[in-house]
């Protein structure tokens, strides 16, 4: 336990769902991004997985549409505090596009129109645990949160979901992408709160 | 565009520290800022921000994030609290909160929306109502470290009376070489300010920020929406969005 601040209470709690530490929940759908939001037009967006030997793997966004979809409807936690609950997304599963892709990798890095990067352990992009969202709330993926699409990851702090994704770089040793050599966690796991580096 | 970094990895881990409140300043009807003695802070970059957390007597916790709103001094650090009125952590900061009751702080945290002092590019700061704390810490800063480096701050607020730092702004365009600010309100303009209230556009940008062949560094905080419009209109004006950083807030509490 902290130090009490003297006549802090908070907000009654008896109703409240279980939350990762440090979370409150929010309605709204905050932002937070680096940089000015990236505008991508659909007939040039692709989406490129590169393997540790250098093979590449392309989908338009046809051809990503053609692809079996998915429609996650799960919870979200930003590292700046705010969770949503139930949010609703259709997109693909990183397991529909890494079937047949041939690695030995155990890492990867998310990369995004603008340059925005994040990495993860591969693990963490399978067992339906991962997907290219385009379509949230049942309309198309807004532009300031990552539209025309976004990595989804939900097991982990919302920064390693990726706006504006372009590409999964697979790798045999990890490499931090932009927040986390900010000073933001490797890994990222809310029910752990890893935030920040040492944590 | 090239991938952006960030500097260097943070190595120590960061501790919540116990911190008290020495000073409280008003700055609106809504808003205050706060002075918290934080025993051992390493000090911090203009631009980043903390974690906030309180507890409650039965151990329930809840942390928000603020801005730093000042270099420190010494030990001293300072954050602007905008009132949320239905909010869980403010209300408590800016109406309960005593002088010398404990909070704890984490930080200084974020690496990415920070102005150095040792910058020499012009600097432009885009500030929607509270977003404009984080970039008061620039300005600061830069009169602290003696810089020159040209500074324009167009800060785009309500009405008059929702001006944070007012005075303070006043005399640093007058006392500070190379500092100018100017205002855009959207509900209510001061007796003989020259136009209509509006949201922030292209011509405001155009006239109070720089061309983009002088290669300004470009932050821009606030409202999401709001960072949205200013970050476009950069873009637009030519700007390069390598250069143009910001930080978007949503709901705070």
């Amino acid at each position: 336990m902290g130090i009490v601040s003297p006549g802090f209470q908070g907000r009654p709690r008896t109703a409240e769902p279980a939350l990762p530490p440090g979370q409150y929940l929010t309605q709204d759908f905050p932002v937070l991004s680096a940089g000015p939001t990236p505008r991508v037009p659909l007939d040039t967006w692709e989406f490129v997985l590169t393997t540790e030997t250098g093979a590449e793997y392309r989908w338009s966004w046809d051809e990503l549409m053609g692809l079996p979809q998915e429609t996650p409807h799960v919870d979200i936690h930003c590292v700046t505090h705010w969770s949503k609950l139930g949010t609703d997304w259709q997109g693909v599963s990183l397991d529909t596009l890494l079937d047949g892709v041939d690695t030995a990798a155990r890492y990867a890095l998310a990369h995004s129109y603008g340059g925005y990067t994040t990495n993860l352990p591969l693990d963490d992009l399978r067992g339906g645990r991962a997907w290219v969202a385009h379509t949230y709330d049942g309309g198309p993926l807004p532009a300031e949160h990552g539209g025309p699409a976004r990595l989804l990851v939900p097991h982990l702090y919302f920064w390693k979901s990726a706006k504006w994704v372009r590409g999964i770089r697979l790798l045999t040793d990890d490499q931090p992408g932009f927040w986390e050599t900010a000073g933001y966690h490797d890994y990222g796991d809310p029910w752990r709160e890893q935030r920040y580096q040492g944590d | 565009m090239a991938v952006p970094t960030t500097g260097d990895r943070v190595a120590a881990p960061l501790t919540w520290r116990v911190a008290r409140l020495v000073e409280r300043r008003v700055e609106t009807p809504t808003a205050q800022t706060l002075m918290l003695e934080v025993p051992g802070w390493p000090g911090h970059r203009p631009g980043q921000h903390v974690d906030i957390r309180l507890t409650a007597a039965d151990g329930y916790q809840a942390a928000r994030s603020y801005s730093l709103a000042a270099p420190a001094e010494g030990e001293r650090i300072a954050v602007t609290v905008q009132r949320v009125p239905d909010g869980e952590v403010s209300p408590y900061l800016t109406d309960t909160y005593a002088e010398g009751d404990p909070v704890e702080v984490r930080g200084p945290i974020g690496g990415w929306f920070v102005w150095r002092a040792d910058e020499t590019a012009p600097v432009l700061l885009v500030g929607g109502g509270s977003g404009v704390v984080p970039l008061m810490a620039m300005v600061r800063a830069r009169r602290e470290a003696g810089n020159r480096a040209p500074f324009r701050l167009i800060y785009s607020v309500r009405t008059p009376d929702d001006v944070f730092y007012a005075e303070e702004l006043r005399r640093r365009t007058r006392d500070d070489q190379g500092l100018d600010v100017a205002y855009v309100y959207t509900r209510a303009a001061p007796e003989g300010w020259r136009g209509e209230p509006h949201r922030i556009g292209l011509a405001d940008v155009n006239t109070h920020g720089w061309p983009p062949d002088l290669e300004p560094l470009c932050y821009v905080c606030g409202p999401t929406g709001f960072v949205e419009a200013v970050a476009d209109l950069l873009v637009g004006l030519g700007h390069p969005t390598r250069r143009v950083k910001t930080e978007r807030f949503g709901p705070t509490g």
